[in-house]
């Protein structure tokens, strides 16, 4: 991908360590921040027998945050998400700035409560007293035939509450940039790895930075139509691009990178140009960010629309775990190369 | 018990307070139309005071949906809950939250609240915060037998315990979960007895007496501020209402029951212990409880004339920052 973001540096680093960096220097540049979580550092209480990081996070994330840090700021957890997420929520009431990790969006069930009801409403119902430095780390995304209950991509579901910002970032660059943002910022954020990213590289400046929350960014740019994608289906998008741009057609590719707030004016102004939207979301479809996009463009720029908007997502069923079934599933460039060319009748 | 005479008479004064706040509170906000989500804690009174008395401001509470007596109890204005139950800008929670989340985080209270057994996280996190900072604050984590059964109790308790957290999870075992008897919800006799799970002290103890809930929490408080860890404590006391105004107890409990529990009243034992000893008279606390029907007239007459919301405060307080064009686009917002 191109980006029109992206600052300087020419060091390349995978989309992983960019996220064990920025946790890094968040964690030396404000003694408040602390990270908890199942598996964090690893091998827990084992100290004395020379278990330090023993596994480093389930996706190494965090690794050797705790030899740094010590296990007063990096805790692993007991199985217990319901008691420390909500921990985390009281702990960013009290004057810490907490992230936990939740290590999969499927295991959302379980703390559920303690997002909605605590973390996306303290502030409101307490007139303003309080604010919940907090942030939620979580995994998203299907393609590893872990099947059903670790593989789904559950943004939207907190696009849907007051109170909760989120993001979901495309590659190392936008991963360090909003994860930074993300601990720094004053309310409750969950910010969203997709696992197909962790081992792509981009470069990535060394110093720390912060990218805004809230803001799209144009990866491609084009005329002919309006592909946004989503976490990893921004890849999706540009690889279509570039096939399409084969036959002549120039697809405009945003990456929406915050699930909220939205960039509905980002969106609106290229599809003011293009006339036309296709949406490519790996979540399944209904009440969806791909349908929250198409409605609103639908509702704020219709008289520029040449064809409906449009949607390529996984569809209304559960992640299946055989490839052969799962690959059907996951939104490609095929899909949403046909996609493009029904709306232009090519 | 270490109370000289003048935290003696604080003790009286917090659950007279309390009293007067839940029979004239709750009916003066039902004849302004908003009684449906309020819960009242008379004869709970002894639980709230004898363990906030034991807090400083700079310790933390988790409280429930019958927490009135939590927050007066950990220093909240009764005259601000007053305009907080009436919907009035006034109140600690400028409207925006009511009886069931009433916070201040000036006086360390976390906020009552609407989910049974949300709150006790919430604590725990305060807790945590003291031993990574070094405060050395406690947390109280209020809760009822009903959230009792809660999942959230049993991990928070279990996380408390091995990570050693100055909380305290403050059962009030008033013997209803709605209409559901806690001898047909609690597995054990005791809620107390569960404490053993989480390798922590499990004390049961009288929740109608100031002085022992008093003393409970003095050692547990004392245990975490030494770094022990967290301790259980059950306090048996009882409702003298239904679960709101509106239910009718009498359809799952009997009146001789009621009857045995009010002739247990906490403000009466106090009296009846503490005026046999001489130092302190009928008078003074007859005094204490006049003062507190003062108040709360001069709190309904505060609220009243406190200003409502305006309706575009609505958009206030989502968000530290967050777009607020955002938050009604397209959706014909008449404000």
């Amino acid at each position: 991908m191109t980006t029109t973001m992206q600052t300087t540096g020419t060091r390349e680093i995978q989309f992983r360590e960019a996220i064990n960096e920025c946790l890094r220097q968040e964690m030396e540049r404000d003694e408040n921040v602390i990270i908890m979580g199942e598996e964090i550092a690893g091998g827990a209480g084992r100290q004395d027998q020379g278990v330090e990081d023993a596994w480093g996070g389930p996706f190494r994330t965090t690794v050797g945050l705790i030899q740094q840090f010590g296990k007063e700021r990096v805790l692993d957890t007991p199985l217990s998400e319901a008691a420390f997420i909500g921990a985390a929520i009281g702990a960013s009431s009290t004057g810490l700035r907490a992230v936990a990790e939740l290590m999969f969006i499927d295991f959302i069930g379980v703390c559920m409560d303690q997002l909605v009801n605590n973390a996306a409403k303290m502030r409101y119902m307490f007139g303003g007293q309080v604010k919940v430095p907090f942030t939620m780390m979580t995994r998203i995304g299907a393609g590893f035939g872990a099947a059903a209950q670790h593989s789904e991509s559950y943004y939207s579901i907190f696009s849907h509450i007051p109170g909760l910002k989120g993001v979901a970032p495309s590659d190392a660059y936008t991963a360090k940039g909003l994860l930074a943002a993300s601990i720094r910022d004053d309310d409750p954020v969950v910010f969203f790895e997709h696992k197909g990213l962790y081992g792509i590289s981009g470069p990535v400046p060394e110093e720390p930075y912060v990218l805004p929350l809230g803001k799209a960014r144009t990866v491609r740019e084009g005329s002919d139509v309006t592909l946004v994608g989503i976490s990893k289906m921004t890849w999706v998008a540009t690889a279509a691009a570039e096939e399409l741009a084969k036959e002549g057609i120039s697809c405009e590719v945003i990456d929406l990178l915050s699930v909220s707030p939205i960039d509905y004016d980002h969106i609106n102004s290229s599809v003011q140009r293009t006339h036309r939207l296709v949406v490519v979301d790996e979540d399944t479809p209904v009440c969806s960010m791909a349908s929250e996009i198409c409605s609103r463009v639908a509702e704020e720029v219709f008289d520029y629309l040449d064809a409906p908007p449009s949607r390529v997502t996984a569809p209304h069923t559960p992640v299946p775990y055989s490839r052969a079934m799962e690959n059907e599933y996951m939104p490609n460039e095929t899909r949403v190369i046909t996609t493009v060319k029904k709306l232009l009748n090519r | 018990m270490d109370l000289d005479r003048a935290g003696l008479l604080n003790l009286y004064k917090t659950m007279t307070t309390i009293r007067h706040f839940e029979e004239r509170g709750i009916p003066e906000t039902g004849q302004r139309g908003m009684s449906a989500s309020v819960h009242s804690s008379a004869g709970q009174e002894a639980v709230a005071t004898g363990v906030c008395a034991n807090l400083t401001n700079e310790d933390y509470i988790g409280s429930t949906h019958r927490g009135h007596g939590h927050c007066i109890a950990k220093g909240v204005d009764p005259k601000l809950m007053m305009a907080e139950l009436f919907g009035r800008s006034t109140g600690p929670n400028k409207g925006k939250g009511g009886s069931m989340h009433i916070s201040d985080m000036s006086k360390g209270m976390l906020g009552t609240n609407g989910v049974v057994g949300a709150s006790i996280p919430l604590a725990l996190g305060a807790a945590l915060t003291s031993k990574v900072k070094k405060l050395n604050r406690v947390a109280v984590a209020f809760f009822g037998d009903g959230a009792s059964s809660q999942g959230v109790l049993h991990e928070s308790m279990n996380l408390a315990s091995i990570w050693k957290l100055p909380v305290i999870f403050l059962c009030e075992n008033n013997g209803y979960a709605m209409s559901t008897p806690s001898e047909y919800g609690v597995s054990t006799t005791h809620v107390a007895d569960r404490a053993a799970g989480y390798d922590m002290p499990g004390i049961h103890v009288d929740g109608m007496d100031v002085f022992a809930v008093y003393d409970a929490t003095a050692q547990a408080v004392a245990r975490s501020r030494a770094g022990d860890g967290p301790s259980l404590i059950e306090c048996a006391t009882y409702r003298y209402y239904g679960h709101t105004v509106f239910d009718n107890p009498l359809t799952y409990r009997s009146k001789e029951e009621e009857d045995h529990w009010r002739a247990r009243d906490p403000l009466m034992h106090f009296r009846n212990t503490i005026i046999p000893q001489g130092d302190i008279t009928a008078e003074e606390l007859d005094q204490m409880d006049a003062d507190a029907e003062a108040l709360m007239e001069e709190a309904v007459k505060f609220a009243d004339a406190s200003p409502l919301p305006q309706p575009v405060e609505l958009y206030d307080d989502v968000y530290v920052d967050y777009p607020k064009e955002m938050m009604k686009r397209g959706v014909n917002m008449a404000v």
